[in-house]
């Protein structure tokens, strides 16, 4: 269904992300991993069309993606949702409307200047809230939820477009281990329960091992591995990020279970203190 | 892969948070109604009650409204070969008015900084008199520029220095709001860090909060730049100097000097332009100065 070629993004003499050429068949739960400055952010924003390629091609079930302009394009970023790490809410504005912002695409620029939606759609908002367990703070401004509530609403906006597919760029990356498995376990029922793609760059191995059914590493632009999470072991992962002997995913890892599923790793971390 | 924390609540409480969340849209949407219809009204009065009052009337008038314009432009396009002449004559004139702008641009701006400082709450040096410092820089902006250098002129005699001064007292009051409106969103951390130090209340505002204030100060102030070459031509008309005198002289309906008024316009014109070029260019390398 989403088909990249020789996807290619270069910042001046700089080559963020360095032909990369992806097929996905159906809908599946894929994770990215890879340092920082790998690309994975670039990727994504060049898949949501929020920032152009250079060189390359990205089909979405027949239709080049990346020739898109205009009104067209703005319709291919309401199918395909973004889902950011700063959440990316208007913070003065009340959780419905900010999940209100996933209609905008099929709504005339004056109406939703003033903020007038229809009321079938006030209804699914505060059901799709519902769905995510923060009904109760639909009347709440934006900014006054926590780090992991305000992540939920911008999925539930992602929700409200309807999307063919979730791009999320590092969802739990400024989120605690508690409210990353929200987050996580929120993502993973929205691609089971609803059968969307969900694309994810991650920024820990266990996070990708455990949610993700195909895991895509990258390294200064390039996929240097693509395959199932369980073929993702300790050596595949030093050299996604280039690291040496010494890298051991435990000291990252922000999974809670972490500390109960490897005892081992939590002597190894006690005998460190 | 269930949570707990997913499980939806069962569907009447959804219910009552849709119906009361709906009340609140109704009853946004009328305020929001009731504030559009008092604009409408507002607009409407203020319109008729103009229209009224104006000596001419606005319709019969609005078919005239290009004709000062064409004879303007008509003249100077027939003597257009004495425009480069005239250019040069009035550029003294020109540096005159720049002068006046930049100086009170200076002194107003600097008056300003201390000002907002005095009057923004969390920073000011005596939390008490922030009402007093307010009012002040009230009044400053309130008395029109041309009544203070009208005045002025009146005790001093005509001149630059009047117009200055004039210029100066209201940059100082606008600029102060401004100023402190930008420091009311500065960050407290850095001035608790530097009063945890011993500092004074100086050295906590010229260190804590100037650093991150300055762009923004600077673009304001240039800005005021801006208005205040206007201004300073305007306070020519009063008896000021600089190129307000030779544009009230040239511009006058009759002597048939309008090839004056057209060359004292595009320098007039060129200034500003050359001045707003220079200004943004000096703000996005402070701006990105500030990133790298």
């Amino acid at each position: 269904m989403l088909e990249i070629d020789a996807l290619t993004k270069r910042f001046g003499p700089n080559t963020a992300v360095d032909a990369v050429s992806l097929t996905f068949d159906k809908p599946a739960m894929i994770g990215i991993i890879g340092a920082s400055g790998a690309g994975k952010s670039t990727f994504l924003r060049m898949v949501n069309r929020l920032t152009d390629a250079t060189e390359g091609r990205i089909i979405f079930e027949g239709t080049d993606v990346t020739a898109l302009k205009g009104k067209a394009r703005r319709g291919w970023q309401s199918r395909c949702a973004m889902i950011f790490q700063q959440f990316n809410l208007v913070p003065r504005m009340d959780v419905v409307s900010n999940v209100l912002h996933g209609t905008l695409n099929r709504r005339s620029t004056l109406a939703t200047m003033f903020n007038v939606y229809p009321e079938a759609d006030i209804h699914r908002a505060i059901e799709i809230l519902d769905r995510l367990g923060i009904a109760e703070q639909a009347p709440k401004r934006a900014e006054a939820l926590s780090g992991g509530q305000q992540q939920r609403v911008a999925i539930a906006r992602a929700l409200m477009q309807d999307p063919a597919m979730i791009l999320a760029d590092e969802p739990i990356a400024s989120l605690d281990p508690m409210n990353a498995q929200i987050v996580m376990d929120s993502l993973r029922r929205i691609h089971e329960e609803d059968g969307r793609m969900v694309i994810a760059n991650l920024h820990t191995l266990d996070t990708a091992r455990r949610y993700c059914d195909r895991v895509i590493g990258m390294r200064h632009g390039r996929v240097v591995f693509d395959g199932r999470p369980d073929q993702l072991t300790v050596g595949v992962a030093r050299d996604i990020y280039g690291a040496g002997a010494d890298f051991s995913e435990s000291a990252t890892s922000t999974d809670l279970e972490t500390l109960d599923r490897q005892p081992d790793a939590a002597a190894t971390a006690k005998a460190f203190v | 892969m269930s949570d707990t924390t997913l499980s939806r609540a069962d569907p009447s409480h959804v219910a009552t948070i849709q119906s009361s969340y709906m009340a609140e849209v109704q009853r946004r949407r009328l305020y929001g109604g009731l504030t559009l219809l008092i604009f409408v009204l507002l607009m409407v009065s203020g319109f008729m009650i103009a229209d009224d009052r104006n000596a001419g009337g606005f319709w019969e008038g609005l078919s005239q409204v290009g004709d000062y314009p064409a004879e303007v432009l008509s003249e100077a396009w027939e003597k257009r070969a004495d425009l480069p002449g005239l250019l040069v004559k009035y550029f003294p004139a020109l540096i005159e008015t720049i002068n006046i702008a930049a100086v009170s641009t200076l002194i107003g701006a600097a008056a300003g900084l201390v000002l907002s400082l005095l009057s923004t709450r969390g920073l000011a040096r005596w939390p008490r008199l922030i009402g007093l410092f307010r009012r002040i820089m009230d009044i400053m902006r309130a008395v029109p520029e041309i009544v203070i250098a009208l005045v002025l002129i009146f005790v001093l005699g005509g001149g630059p220095v009047p117009a200055m001064i004039a210029i100066a007292i209201h940059t100082a009051g606008a600029l102060g709001k401004l100023f402190s409106e930008v420091a009311e969103n500065a960050d407290l951390k850095p001035v608790e860090g530097l009063a945890s130090t011993g500092a004074t209340w100086g050295q906590r505002m010229w260190l804590g909060v100037i650093p991150q204030v300055a762009p923004n100060y600077l673009s304001y102030g240039l800005l005021r730049f801006e208005i205040n070459i206007r201004a300073s031509a305007i306070l020519g008309f009063v008896g000021a100097g600089g190129l307000g005198y030779e544009l009230r002289n040239s511009m006058a309906w009759g002597p048939g000097r309008f090839d004056e008024a057209a060359a004292i316009f595009l320098l007039l014109f060129g200034t500003i332009v050359f001045f707003d070029q220079l200004s943004s260019r000096y703000r996005n390398r402070l701006t990105e100065g500030d990133r790298t």
